[in-house]
């Protein structure tokens, strides 16, 4: 990776006495992640020109992998990109080699560290999700004249496209410390990755090198949550950022984690989605109730604080999410969970499971989308012949409301993972043909926000088995 | 006094009764094995260090049924040491014996309490009173004629020191138990009276007769022939002999002389039963057929009549329940059996074997409600049966139904085991009419279309595929799945896997070579050949190794095939799938395009008629990569490239400025320059496997091995078989998308062949090429000591490599960190996937349940999460 910083502020040489390195020498500096080298390609008394090379040596970058991931393996961590790319083993090296120029500290040129200089810095492939005007949102509320240009994939394959990586001019006029502090948080800012695992330490270089800039930065939300990348640490460095505001922080729109697989408007339409469901469940009057597809566990979040409900039993296939799902319970110890009430167990709703017989109620909340069309059957079969709950309620998006999300491309679907998404039409087909093979009355509504001609975001149906729809 | 004999079945739970002192301890070490007796004694001391603290009596006890439990529940003699003199005791044992089908004895020690009272005096460890050897001695007596109500079946009474030391016990085989006789054997479905049927089918099956020798005149029989095979093959009956049909008398006749003879094995029906119950004189009602059996007897002339009734009487009295045949491979019983109920002897079993799953309810037509036990039948014996007449035999689960009506009109049919043929004879008329039409005791309604089988296999039990899982194989005895591992699998399958039925195999993963000691190499065949040749595999077949991405082909010659022998109906011919199970392509329309090609190379080269199928599961590498691997290739490969470009380009441009101008860079410049050449070289290796597809023809599919067709697998051929089996049928005639595979064989002892094979990868690999895969010349190779070589062994070239290693791999200092990494890992669990899968398709072909298929390629996918580097 190559950082070139280059003035034309007369005597342009001075740049080496900002930087404490001579002009006329190539200097090499050992750091975590391999060698630095400073060298100056061009330096004149009208121009000059620092770089910055950083080697990254794999081997160091393996062995640092082994120690970090240990087991969690995969291809991605030995055909890698950090060797090449502006990240954050960039801002480790700045601040190892330009330690005293970010502080604003210079011996000989003292006036010019905290004098505004003209400055240019490129850089050769600097990472960027989505369209890379992430890149001048971040810096021009600096001051900066932004110049990216995408790099093709590959020019042996133009129908590829364009990679997710700019080659990046900056200038400026500005005390050259300013622009170091600058590139020190958002080169990994853009990234979005962190080689080293983030703590609590790191809100405070946040702050620190964010002094004066970040506070009134519009996107500082977007800085502080990409640098630190956990929400909880997001909390406190956003709290810590505006004293002077006293809107709190919003947990939920925070997550910026499902923002690349699914397109949703997330949070308030989960929430409502969840909220349907919960009361139809409600309104069952089941006692007994399952959690097909439970995931993260938000609705037995929600059910729990029932007492109408003796058991309930989130299922869930991915054994990730029913961890995540116990801790959001709280359901310490977990899977040996001693309170029979809340159980969490993996399952598949593709094979017969006799511990899901006999309950009340179950719901099926954006699940069936989930299933290529040929195993959905088997799903139908495994609920309805032997499951058989008196209720089932099942929640999916309404396709035809995806034309409204502008962010969601034509024909696109909400989600990676779903491998449909019907209209109103196919979703009740469905759920009456259900009803009449295996007996149970179906009623629809929709969740969220009715727009007139394509009805809500998602559709619900709520199926009772015959023999109950009379008592009701 | 003479030596008492007691014979007592293998399995069996003796109770031994008797006061403290009366030697029961003694006794069960005498008789015993030290494991076969659970003492209360025992147990005290287990959960409390004192073999006589009575506080601990209850934990004691509680311990004892625990271990009792499980030893029945795995079919375990056991004896029961402790004084069992009160009911309450005794009640709890006959209960748990009762409810493994295990029959209970009692052995009472009834020794004078003089002798008692001396042996507890000499014991240190007993402290108490003789009172209490009174009272014990008191409920002993009052227990003693109420042992036979409690349900203990064998009782015996020793009385004195001296008939306890002439005591002998002899073990005998559960009456059921027929484990020896292995056949083979020819089973034969109800009969009903219809004997001239039941000649046929004798006829058919290859049975002659000779007239009897006693005949008429000894009054007991009315046939008077025996048959027998004269290739000693016997003949089973299912029961239900007679009744309903014109020949009642004579069929059941038949059956005893067979019997009698040795020709013939019989189990009883119900039918035999309730005429037994007629025989003793109890009242039954003449319904359903038994009138017309009790018509023939009556037309017995009076004289031999008397004779005739004890005769049959003895004969029905003499069959047991069911028969366990074949060391446990087989079990005939009338109405079936379930597993736990094989070889083991109680009422319930009885009733079971008799009358089927029924709790006594009756539906509408007064008919019992018969529960469909074979649907959950996982046992690993065949049971073949009768009593429910259906329109055809079906397999299912491992169980058939051999009644097929031959009294309504139907056929007798007969099984032949092992060969699982079925032969049948169509009934001369319509001898009686079924209460419940015959269509309606078919399974599931919908026969025409789907097998039971293949409906019972649209339901797989989340229990069989969860937890520790053991699953056995031909070519490793046992495989084991640990939980973490099926976890994963139930995620990996249920998220994204194909249908279940036409996922009949997963490849295995495939080891490299060790690492090669080739300057600047990580690989190269060298160390493949001196692998095998040090697992003394003679001769190897070097294949070359196509970089795209491996594809499963399950194909079928039309769609009756797909229904018939894999379940599923609408799905198209076929299907392809990856090696984790995946559908191959998201679109059906390119997937159904491909396998239509491949479908018609096969049937332009005669394979379907040549091969005898109508179905085929190939293993084969599709091309181009990037058709599966797109967005890999762009999220990550050409990505690291583009990048790896741009920055080593302009550190490059930067560096030469400043060497310009005199500083000295000159070290980094030349080594700045060879990472970029490096980078370069990365993206070379992947541009060779990629290409766009726009249309099938841009599709390449290069089959390597014939997996199963119809009824077999080709794991008993050689690779070489393979590849010109592929080359006759599949891509020698250039058919649309089919691409051959070059490969060579190589004699390991000629170092001319070896040379030229080395020589031939390092061209290949020069063009580009991934490199080549090397296996022993038989698919399946044993070393000296009779173990399974690695099939296969991969052998990346040194730019492929970059790849999988990272650009700048071949770097000396990262090279030499690379060399250290080991493939001991990675080849068992080559070894174990490969075992897996090859099950899988074995049981396929044997049309064993889906269960038990989809269990073996469950294993290979649990197998897959296990830690393994994933660069080799």
């Amino acid at each position: 990776m190559l950082l070139t910083i280059s003035t034309t502020h007369q005597p342009a040489t001075d740049l080496g006495y900002l930087l404490y390195k001579h002009p006329e020498r190539a200097q090499s500096f050992d750091v975590a992640s391999g060698k630095v080298h400073v060298f100056y390609p061009e330096a004149s008394e009208e121009r000059c020109t620092a770089a910055m090379l950083l080697e990254v040596d794999p081997v160091r970058l393996v062995r640092g992998n082994e120690g970090a991931h240990g087991e969690g393996w995969t291809l991605r961590q030995y055909v890698n990109d950090r060797p090449y790319v502006a990240s954050s083993f960039v801002s480790v090296a700045l601040g190892v080699v330009f330690r005293s120029a970010m502080a604003g500290q210079c011996k000989e040129r003292p006036e010019l560290a905290t004098k505004a200089i003209d400055l240019r810095v490129e850089l050769s492939a600097v990472p960027c999700p989505g369209d890379g005007a992430m890149i001048a949102r971040l810096f021009e509320p600096l001051g900066y004249q932004v110049e990216a240009t995408r790099l093709p994939l590959d020019p042996a394959f133009p129908a590829w496209g364009g990679s997710p990586c700019f080659a990046v001019t900056l200038t400026a006029t500005m005390p050259l410390s300013q622009m170091l502090g600058h590139l020190y948080v958002l080169l990994p800012v853009l990234d979005g990755e962190k080689h080293y695992w983030v703590g609590d330490a790191e809100v405070d270089k946040l702050l620190r090198y964010g002094q004066g800039w970040l506070e009134p930065h519009p996107e500082r939300e977007l800085i502080a949550r990409r640098y630190l990348k956990f929400r909880g640490l997001t909390k406190d460095a956003l709290k810590a950022l505006r004293e002077d505001d006293d809107a709190p922080a919003d947990d939920a729109r925070i997550d910026d984690a499902t923002v690349s697989e699914s397109t949703e408007p997330h949070v308030t339409l989960q929430s409502r989605r969840m909220d349907a469901v919960a009361s139809a469940i409600v309104a069952s009057g089941a006692t007994r109730v399952l959690d097909l597809g439970c995931g993260e566990g938000q609705l037995m979040e929600r059910l729990r604080d029932y007492a109408q409900f003796e058991k309930f039993v989130g299922v869930d296939v991915s054994y990730r999410e029913l961890e995540r799902a116990a801790r959001r319970l709280r359901l310490e110890g977990w899977p040996d969970v001693q309170d029979q009430r809340v159980v969490l167990m993996q399952g598949s709703l593709l094979y017969r499971d006799r511990r899901l017989a006999e309950f009340d109620a179950a719901a099926l909340v954006e699940v069936i989308e989930h299933l290529d069309p040929p195993r959905l059957a088997t799903l139908e079969e495994m609920v309805f012949r032997h499951m058989r709950p008196r209720t089932l309620v099942v929640t999916t998006p309404n396709r035809e409301y995806n034309s409204v999300w502008e962010s969601l491309p034509a024909g696109g679907r909400r989600h990676d993972d779903h491998r449909f998404e019907w209209t109103r039409e196919q979703f009740q087909g469905w759920g009456d043909g259900l009803a009449e093979r295996f007996g149970y009355e179906v009623r629809y509504r929709g969740i969220g926000d009715e727009v007139e001609g394509v009805g809500a975001p998602t559709q619900m149906g709520v199926f009772t088995r015959g023999e109950e729809v009379g008592r009701g | 006094m003479g030596n008492q004999h007691l014979e007592i079945p293998e399995l069996a739970l003796v109770v031994l009764i008797g006061s403290s002192g009366a030697g029961k301890s003694t006794f069960a070490a005498t008789h015993f094995k030290a494991t076969e007796v659970l003492s209360s004694d025992r147990c005290r001391a287990l959960v409390s260090d004192e073999e006589s603290n009575l506080d601990a009596t209850d934990d004691a006890f509680e311990v004892l049924h625990v271990i009792l439990e499980k030893r029945l529940k795995r079919g375990l003699l056991t004896v029961i040491d402790a004084t069992n003199v009160k009911p309450f005791a005794r009640r709890s044992l006959v209960t748990m014996a009762r409810k493994y089908h295990v029959l209970p004895v009692a052995i009472v020690l009834d020794l004078p309490e003089k002798v008692c009272r001396a042996r507890n005096a000499a014991r240190r460890d007993r402290n108490f009173g003789d009172h209490v050897i009174t009272h014990q001695r008191r409920d002993l007596k009052r227990s003693l004629k109420r042992l036979g109500k409690e349900g203990f079946r064998i009782i015996h009474t020793l009385r004195s020191p001296e008939e306890v030391d002439a005591f002998e016990i002899e073990r005998r085989p559960v009456w059921s138990d027929r484990r020896d006789e292995r056949g083979p054997f020819d089973i034969i479905g109800d009969v009903h009276g219809c004997c001239t049927e039941l000649e046929e089918l004798l006829e058919r099956l290859g049975y002659t007769w000779v007239a009897s020798a006693e005949g008429r005149e000894a009054h007991d029989s009315t046939y008077s022939k025996v048959w027998s095979h004269p290739e000693g093959r016997r003949a089973v009956f299912v029961g239900d002999l007679i009744d309903r049909g014109p020949r009642s008398l004579e069929a059941l006749d038949l059956a005893r002389q067979m019997v009698a003879a040795g020709s013939a094995l019989c189990v009883p029906g119900n039918h035999e039963d309730k005429f037994r119950k007629y025989l003793m004189g109890r009242k039954v009602t003449l319904r359903h057929g038994l009138e017309k059996t009790v018509a023939e007897l009556e037309a017995l002339p009076e004289n031999v009549r008397g004779d005739y009734r004890d005769a049959v009487r003895g004969f029905i009295e003499s069959l047991v329940s069911h028969v366990v045949l074949d060391d446990g491979n087989l079990v005939v019983a009338h109405a079936g059996l379930k597993e736990e109920m094989h070889g083991r002897a109680s009422g319930k079993v009885r009733s079971f074997a008799l009358y089927g799953d029924t709790d006594g309810a009756l539906d509408e037509l007064g008919l019992p409600v018969r529960r469909d036990w074979a649907a959950d039948y996982k046992g690993e014996a065949t049971v073949v049966y009768g009593h429910t007449p259906v329109p055809q035999a079906q397999w299912l689960n491992r169980t058939i139904n051999i009644d097929t009506g031959c009294v309504f009109g139907g056929e007798l049919t007969a099984l032949r085991y092992p060969e699982r043929e079925l032969v049948s004879v169509a009934a001369q008329r319509v001898y009686a009419e079924p209460i419940r039409p015959i269509a309606e005791n078919a399974r599931a309604g919908d026969v025409a279309l789907l097998s039971a089988q293949h409906h019972a296999d649209q339901v797989l039990d989340l229990e069989d595929f969860s937890g520790r899982m053991r699953i056995e194989t031909a070519l490793q005895r046992s495989i084991t799945i640990d939980e973490g591992q099926s976890a994963a699998a139930l995620e990996v399958i249920s998220r994204f896997a194909v249908h279940p039925k036409w996922l009949v195999y997963l490849p295995p993963t495939m080891s490299p070579t060790e690492t090669s000691r080739r300057e600047g190499y990580l690989e190269s065949p060298e160390e493949a050949f001196a692998f095998y040749r040090k697992h003394g595999v003679e001769k190897v077949v070097c294949e070359e190794k196509h970089m795209g991405s491996r594809a499963i082909v399950v194909l079928c010659r039309d769609e009756d095939a797909v229904r018939e022998r894999f379940g599923l109906s609408d799905v198209g011919l076929g299907t392809i799938y990856t090696r984790t199970g995946r559908a191959f392509f998201q679109d059906v329309e390119r997937e159904q395009g491909l396998l239509s090609r491949v479908h018609n190379a096969l049937s332009a080269s005669g394979f379907w008629e040549d091969f005898e199928t109508d179905w085929v599961c190939l293993d084969t590498e599709l091309m181009p990569w990037s058709v599966k691997a797109q967005s890999l290739l762009e999220s990550q490969y050409a990505r690291v490239g583009a990048a790896g470009q741009a920055s080593l380009s302009a550190a490059e441009r930067a560096l030469a400025q400043a060497s310009e101008r005199g500083i000295h860079v000159d070290a980094l410049l030349a080594r700045t320059g060879e990472r970029a050449a490096m980078v370069a070289s990365y993206r070379e290796a992947y541009r060779q496997y990629c290409w766009p597809v726009e249309h099938l023809d841009d599709i390449r599919l290069a089959p390597f091995h014939i997996m199963a067709t119809e009824g077999r697998t080709y794991f008993e051929r050689s690779n070489l078989w393979h590849m010109e089996q592929i080359a006759t049928y599949l891509t020698g005639s250039g058919g649309a998308s089919m691409h051959p595979t070059r490969y060579r064989v190589v004699e390991l002892q000629d170092e001319e062949q070896v040379r030229e094979a080395i020589a031939w990868w390092d061209a290949m690999t020069a063009e580009g090429g991934e490199g080549m895969v090397i296996k022993p010349f038989d698919f399946i190779s044993r070393d000296g000591r009779g173990r399974v070589v690695q099939p296969a062994l991969k052998c990346r070239g040194r730019e492929y490599l970059r790849i999988i290693y990272g650009p700048e791999y071949t770097t000396p200092a990262y090279l030499e960190l690379l060399r250290k990494r080991g493939v001991g890992k990675k080849r068992s669990l080559a070894w174990r996937e490969f075992a897996l899968g090859l099950e899988a398709l074995e049981r396929f072909v044997r049309r064993e349940p889906l269960r038990r298929v989809h269990e073996c390629v469950f294993g290979v996918l649990a197998l897959e999460s296990e830690a393994v580097d994933p660069r080799l």
